[in-house]
């Protein structure tokens, strides 16, 4: 246990066990070593725009609701017989308003399960109407999309599902004032989520941003490779130290450098709500043999308040077909076999009103016209044809027909004539609806605070 | 004679891919020390007009292009043709798009 003295003398620590929680289980036994090595703070993120625009769209998760349990359950039983706070951001993948409310369920549940001592548990929601986002473009303001995206429209905006805004340290900032012990957050920045304890308490705005920035993928910034692992955290005056729960890893100069980059476009900038942090000039020291400290980085404030939104529009609904190819001569014309079975589909839907794609495995399935061997096709190769219309029954009908017709494509001097491609299923399967990223911008805000509402309850008994 | 070469997975120690935002995938090559993230990055195998190249894409796809001395790392970033799990895309998170890497000849330092 840590004494008082040694406490005096040292930063705040954070531990942090995942970087996105639920989305595989956090591992057990660097959580322990964690605990043993007395955080003041508990804390990780639970969101990620990786999985794509279905959960958003959906109001979904990528996540199984026993995962989120498991890490959600390991973190306030580390956590709470010690009277540390927790706090956990972009609760379940998405951060939807939906998302927050199941994780501040899952929180009442356990406590209530485990006995834990009351606490108080505050939560923030991140979702936005169209209306509100319609309301600022009505008043003049532009919804700048981020670079590569045009500025957001009407008719883009009509076509969003769900919209989250991303937060930054500010409503984490509110709760804490207010008391929470543990915060579940909407949709926000992941280094805000450490960034805001380290800010309240005094510590300077680029290392507390920095600290967040290189915590919020847990393990990741630790060698050898392994995700899921625990790191913990400590911010002083002066610099930023990051150490490798897990016995076998490490936090070192090369990797705790190589994380800076990670996921990013640039290594050098980390954006939020409110500015950026500038890392060109951070100086990365190993301090003991798993431990990396680090200092220099420099914090921006932005001159105008801008928050970042993220919004999904649904495409329609979904079928999957899997389609066989072994015969190297129809293998060498797999694109007159998928422009048969599309022509097929024409005849019967006309040109419009749907979407067929074909993603052909064994020749660029995975990057299609990025990939360099294009030319260079497997000896076998598998087609997954998707098909989106409005109706299931539109969409089920067009996939059969989209993968069914490759069977019967009219080559001209194919031997076998007794069908052209090889079924694994003599059907098409339902897939989740289809949706795409209809929102990546940012809308000017007058206050940190105002897309985000902010709430407070209680947990434990 | 051609002289001799190595493939770039036989010289960096990390070369992943990877989402950068729903619209781009960031690629990062990790060099194992100072005298082979120097040697690779001033042979031009790397050098933003090579990637192009690998990738078949017109200049102004690739947004970003830096030497990160801090890593050894070169890091650059391609803007994608349609968003992250866009219909037909095959990569939801990126992580596959460094394969073409891989074998990119990196010739011999000379002596």
């Amino acid at each position: 246990m840590q004494t008082a003295t040694s406490l005096a003398n040292r930063g705040l620590r954070i531990l942090c066990p995942n970087g996105h929680l639920g989305f595989a289980p956090s591992r057990r036994g660097s959580f322990d070593n964690g605990i043993e090595a007395a955080p003041d703070i508990v804390a990780c993120d639970s969101g990620s725009c990786d999985i794509g625009p279905v959960p958003l769209g959906m109001d979904g998760t990528a996540s199984p609701l026993a995962w989120q349990r498991h890490d959600v359950e390991m973190m306030l039983l580390g956590a709470r017989p010690r009277g540390l706070p927790v706090i956990i951001g972009s609760a379940g993948d998405t951060g939807t308003d939906s998302r927050v409310d199941r994780f501040v369920d899952l929180v009442q549940d356990i406590a209530r399960e485990h006995g834990l001592p009351r606490f108080k548990l505050g939560y923030f929601y991140s979702e936005l109407s169209r209306e509100t986002v319609r309301a600022k473009m009505t008043a003049g303001q532009t919804i700048l999309g981020l670079p590569g995206r045009a500025d957001l429209t009407e008719a883009e905006l009509d076509a969003t599902e769900r919209i989250v805004a991303v937060a930054g340290v500010h409503p984490y900032m509110k709760l804490m004032d207010m008391g929470a012990d543990v915060i579940i957050g909407g949709r926000s920045s992941d280094c805000a989520i450490f960034a805001a304890p380290a800010i309240r308490k005094g510590y300077p705005e680029a290392l507390a941003y920095y600290f967040g920035k290189v915590m919020e993928c847990a393990s990741f910034c630790a060698e050898p490779y392994g995700g899921k692992e625990s790191i913990l955290g400590e911010i002083t005056m002066e610099d930023v130290r990051v150490t490798a729960m897990l016995p076998e890893q490490r936090c070192t100069v090369a990797s705790v450098a190589g994380h800076a980059m990670y996921e990013r476009a640039n290594p050098y900038y980390e954006h939020f709500v409110g500015g950026h942090i500038d890392m060109r000039d951070c100086v990365y020291e190993q301090l003991d043999e798993r431990t990396t400290r680090v200092t220099g980085p420099r914090y921006v404030p932005a001159a105008d308040l801008r928050v970042k939104l993220e919004g999904s529009g649904k495409i329609g609904e979904r079928y999957v077909g899997l389609v066989g190819i072994r015969d190297p001569y129809t293998v060498a014309r797999v694109d007159d076999v998928i422009a048969w079975a599309r022509r097929m589909v024409q005849e019967r839907f006309g040109s419009e009103g749907y979407q067929l794609s074909y993603n052909v495995y064994g020749r660029d399935g995975v990057m299609g016209r990025l990939e360099p061997l294009r030319d260079k096709p497997g000896h076998e190769l598998c087609v997954v044809v998707q098909a989106v219309a409005p109706t299931r029954e539109m969409a089920e009908e067009i996939c059969i027909m989209g993968t069914r017709q490759m069977f019967y494509a009219r080559l001209p001097d194919v031997k076998g004539t007794a069908g052209g491609v090889a079924f694994l299923l003599d059907e098409v399967m339902p897939a989740s609806p289809a949706y795409r990223w209809t929102l990546n911008h940012t809308m000017p805000i007058d206050d940190p605070m105002e897309p985000f509402r902010v709430h407070m309850t209680e947990a434990g008994i | 004679m051609s002289p001799a070469s190595r493939p770039l997975s036989a010289i960096a120690k990390t070369i992943r891919s990877k989402n950068a935002g729903v619209d781009h995938i960031t690629f990062d090559v990790i060099f194992p020390d100072r005298a082979s993230y120097d040697h690779v990055r001033h042979s031009g195998a790397l050098s933003p007009a090579a990637i192009c190249q690998v990738f078949g894409i017109a200049p102004q796809r690739l947004t970003d292009h830096v030497e990160f001395d801090p890593a050894f790392a070169i890091k650059f970033t391609i803007a994608r043709e349609g968003a992250s799990g866009s219909l037909g895309d095959g990569d939801l998170f990126g992580s596959q798009h460094y394969a073409p890497l891989i074998d990119i000849p990196i010739p011999e330092p000379a002596g």
